[in-house]
C-alpha cells in the first residue's frame, strides 16, 4: 500500500480523493487487499464483497470527475453483516440463514450507496448481535488487533476490529445494549450509538426492535459526525424513525469546551470496575475539567438495575422476533422430520449457537403464562425509573460521563461458559439503550496490558451534537487517535 | 395454551430465588421455544439460565407498585400512513429463498395428523 493510505480517516481520504491525488479504485483495491491479509489474524469480515466493491469504485470515481462528490463519495467502509445489502449473501453471524441473499438495500445501505461511498465487505459479529465479544460468531472469533489473544467486545467486534486494524476507514454497526460503544472501547475507536429512532432500522434484522439503533463506528470524531449526517433521517419504512429534522453534525466540532455541563457517575463502592479503567476515566474528567467543562457528581439509583431489566426486555423482545427462523420461508430447514412442530425444532436446534438459544429461551420463560408480571412487566417498570433517573439528571446537564466498560478487553475464551460475566461487560451501555438516549465511546487511555480504555457520554435524546462537542473537544486535546495497533 | 406453569411453579419470583432450573424445566421451555436441545445441552442450560435468574432476581427488590411500564421510549401510538399500492419485484425473488416451494406457497412437512 501504500502505507500512505492507511490510518486515514474519512475526511482525510474524502480530501485525497477531491484531490485527486488518490482514486476510489485505488483506495479500494488497497483496503481490501490490506482486509485479506490480515483476515487470518483478526478475521473481521465475513466476507469482502470485492466485483461489488470495485464496481461502486468506479461509479464514485465518475462522480468524482464530474466534481459532484460529496464527503463519502468513494471512501470504502465495512458493514456489519446484520444490515440487509441488495444481492450479497447476509449471515448475522448465524447458520441459520444460510442461502439468504436479501433482495433490497436497508436504508443505512441505501444512503450510503446514494452518498457514493464503497462497501468493502460484510464484518463479523456475535449471532443476531447477541454477545459481548465475538465469541459467538458461526464464523469463528474475531481477535482484538491490539492482541490477538483478547476479544475485540461485540457485538460488533468485527466492525471494530476492522477499524482498529486498518481493515476499513469506517464501519457501520448495531448496537441493543451497547454492541457499538462497547467494541469501540475495547478496540480503540470511536463508537456512537444515535437516538431510538434517529436512524431507520428498516433493513437491520431485528434483534430487540425497542432497544436496536444503527451507527456508526470510527477512527475519530468529525468521521462519526459525517457518517450521521448520512445515515440520520426519517424513513417511512420504519414507524419508530423520528421526524425531526436533521442538523449538519460537524457544526458541533468547535473544540470548544467552556459551559459544558458534565455528570460524571458516582463511581464508590461500586466493586467490579478494573482500577486502570478508573485511573484513565478519572484522568479524562480532569481533563475535561481543566478545558472549562463543568463536572458535577451524579446518581442513577436505577442504573444498577438495568442490565438485569436488559436480560429481561431483550432476550423477550429477541425470543419473538426470532420465531421467524423456522425452516420455512428461507435459510436452513432440517430434512426429513415427521412433522412441522420436529421440523421447526431441528431447524432452530441446528442452526443456532449457544448464547442465541439461552437468550431465546430466557425470553420464552420471561413472557410465559405465571412468569410475565414478575420478569417482563418488572423489568418494563425498571426501565421507567431509569429513563426517569436520566431525565432528572439532565434537567440540569448536558451529558452524562461514565468509562464505557468495567474492564479492558478479556482473553478469548475466558467468559464463553459464565453469560453472567459476560453480561457485566454492558453494565454502563444499556441505560442509553432502555432510555433510548445517544451514546458514544471515545479511547481515553491504554491498560498496562496496552489494550484500549473507552469513556462514554451519553445525552437527552437527538442531542447528539452535545456529545460530538464534547468529544471532539476531548479527542483534540489527547493524542489517543493516533495510537494505533502493531499488526 | 401451553404454559410452563405448573403447580409447583406459581410461587413468586422472589421465593423462586437461587431455585435451580430443572433440566426438565428447560425441557419445557426449549419445546415453547421451538428448540431441539440434546440432553447435554439440556444440563448446560439448566445451571446457566438458573445463573442468569439469580443475577435478574436483584429487580423484585424494588418497590414497583405504582410504576407505569415502559415498552418503548418513543411511545408512539398508531403511526398512520397512506394506504398506498405500490409496485414491487421481489415476490418471486423471496419465494426462491424457500427451503421449498410450490407454485407461489410455502411447502412444510405435514401440519394435520392423518
Amino acid at each position: 500500500m501504500s502505507e500512505a493510505f492507511t490510518y486515514r480517516t474519512i475526511s482525510e481520504l474524502s480530501s485525497l480523493l477531491h484531490k485527486k491525488e488518490t482514486s476510489s479504485t485505488e483506495l479500494t483495491e488497497l483496503y481490501l487487499s490490506r482486509a485479506e491479509a490480515l483476515a487470518e489474524k483478526t478475521n473481521s469480515y465475513i466476507k469482502l464483497t470485492r466485483a461489488e466493491a470495485l464496481k461502486a469504485a468506479a461509479a464514485a470515481d465518475k462522480t468524482l470527475k464530474a466534481g459532484e462528490a460529496g464527503p463519502l463519495c468513494g471512501v470504502p467502509l465495512g458493514v456489519k453483516d446484520i444490515i440487509c445489502q441488495d444481492g450479497v449473501e447476509i449471515t448475522c453471524g448465524s447458520k441459520i440463514l444460510k442461502g439468504y441473499v436479501p433482495p433490497y438495500d436497508a436504508t443505512a445501505v441505501a444512503k450510503l450507496k446514494q452518498a457514493g461511498a464503497v462497501i468493502l465487505g460484510r464484518l463479523n459479529m456475535d449471532e443476531f448481535a447477541m454477545g459481548s465479544s465475538t465469541e459467538n460468531s458461526a464464523f469463528g472469533p474475531v481477535h482484538n488487533p491490539w492482541d490477538l489473544e483478547y476479544v475485540p467486545g461485540g457485538s460488533s467486534g468485527g466492525s471494530a476490529a476492522a477499524v482498529a486494524a486498518g481493515e476499513a476507514p469506517a464501519a457501520l454497526g448495531s448496537d441493543t445494549g451497547g454492541s457499538i460503544r462497547q467494541p469501540a472501547a475495547f478496540c480503540g475507536v470511536v463508537g456512537l450509538k444515535p437516538t431510538y429512532g434517529r436512524v431507520s432500522r428498516y433493513g437491520l434484522v431485528a434483534f430487540a426492535s425497542s432497544l436496536d439503533q444503527i451507527g456508526p463506528l470510527t477512527q475519530d470524531v468529525r468521521d462519526a459526525a459525517l457518517l450521521l449526517n448520512c445515515l440520520a433521517g426519517h424513513d417511512r419504512r420504519d414507524a419508530t424513525s423520528l421526524a425531526e429534522k436533521v442538523p449538519d453534525f460537524t457544526a458541533a466540532l468547535t473544540g470548544e469546551l467552556k459551559g459544558l455541563r458534565a455528570g460524571v457517575l458516582k463511581l464508590d463502592g461500586l466493586s467490579g470496575v478494573d482500577p486502570e479503567v478508573l485511573v484513565s476515566f478519572r484522568q479524562a474528567v480532569e481533563l475535561l475539567a481543566g478545558a472549562g467543562v463543568e463536572i458535577k457528581e451524579i446518581e442513577l439509583p436505577h442504573l444498577d438495575y438495568g442490565l438485569a431489566a436488559y436480560y429481561i426486555i431483550a432476550p423477550s423482545e429477541a425470543s419473538s422476533n426470532l420465531a421467524r427462523y423456522d425452516g420455512v420461508q428461507y435459510g436452513l430447514r432440517c430434512q426429513d422430520t415427521p412433522d412441522v412442530v420436529a421440523m421447526y425444532k431441528g431447524t432452530r436446534g441446528e442452526g443456532f449457537g449457544d448464547e442465541v438459544k439461552r437468550r431465546i429461551m430466557l425470553g420464552t420463560y420471561a413472557l410465559s403464562s405465571g412468569y410475565y408480571d414478575a420478569y417482563y412487566l418488572s423489568a418494563l417498570k425498571v426501565r421507567r425509573l431509569l429513563k426517569n433517573d436520566f431525565d432528572q439528571v439532565f434537567s440540569g446537564l448536558d451529558v452524562v460521563l461514565t468509562p464505557t466498560t468495567p474492564t479492558a478487553a478479556f482473553k478469548l475464551g475466558e467468559k464463553t461458559q459464565d453469560p453472567i460475566g459476560m453480561y457485566l461487560a454492558d453494565y454502563f451501555t444499556v441505560g442509553a439503550n432502555l432510555a433510548g438516549l445517544p451514546g458514544i465511546s471515545v479511547p481515553c487511555g491504554f491498560s498496562k496490558a496496552g489494550l484500549p480504555i473507552g469513556m462514554q457520554a451519553v445525552a437527552p435524546a437527538l442531542r447528539e451534537d452535545l456529545l460530538f462537542k464534547l468529544a471532539y473537544g476531548y479527542e483534540q486535546r489527547t493524542e489517543w487517535k493516533d495510537k494505533h495497533p502493531s499488526i | 395454551m401451553e404454559a410452563l406453569r405448573t403447580a409447583e411453579d406459581t410461587k413468586n419470583m422472589s421465593e423462586s430465588k437461587n431455585k435451580k432450573l430443572s433440566p426438565e424445566q428447560v425441557e419445557k421451555i426449549s419445546h415453547l421455544a421451538r428448540l431441539e436441545l440434546s440432553s447435554e445441552e439440556r444440563e448446560k442450560f439448566a445451571g446457566q439460565l438458573s445463573s442468569v435468574l439469580d443475577y435478574i432476581a436483584k429487580i423484585s427488590k424494588l418497590d414497583l407498585k405504582n410504576v407505569e411500564p415502559l415498552a418503548h421510549v418513543g411511545e408512539l401510538k398508531n403511526v398512520w400512513r397512506e394506504d398506498e399500492v405500490e409496485r414491487t419485484d421481489v415476490h418471486d425473488k423471496l419465494m426462491d429463498l424457500a427451503p421449498e416451494a410450490k407454485r407461489g406457497h410455502f411447502r412444510v412437512p405435514r401440519i394435520i395428523e392423518e
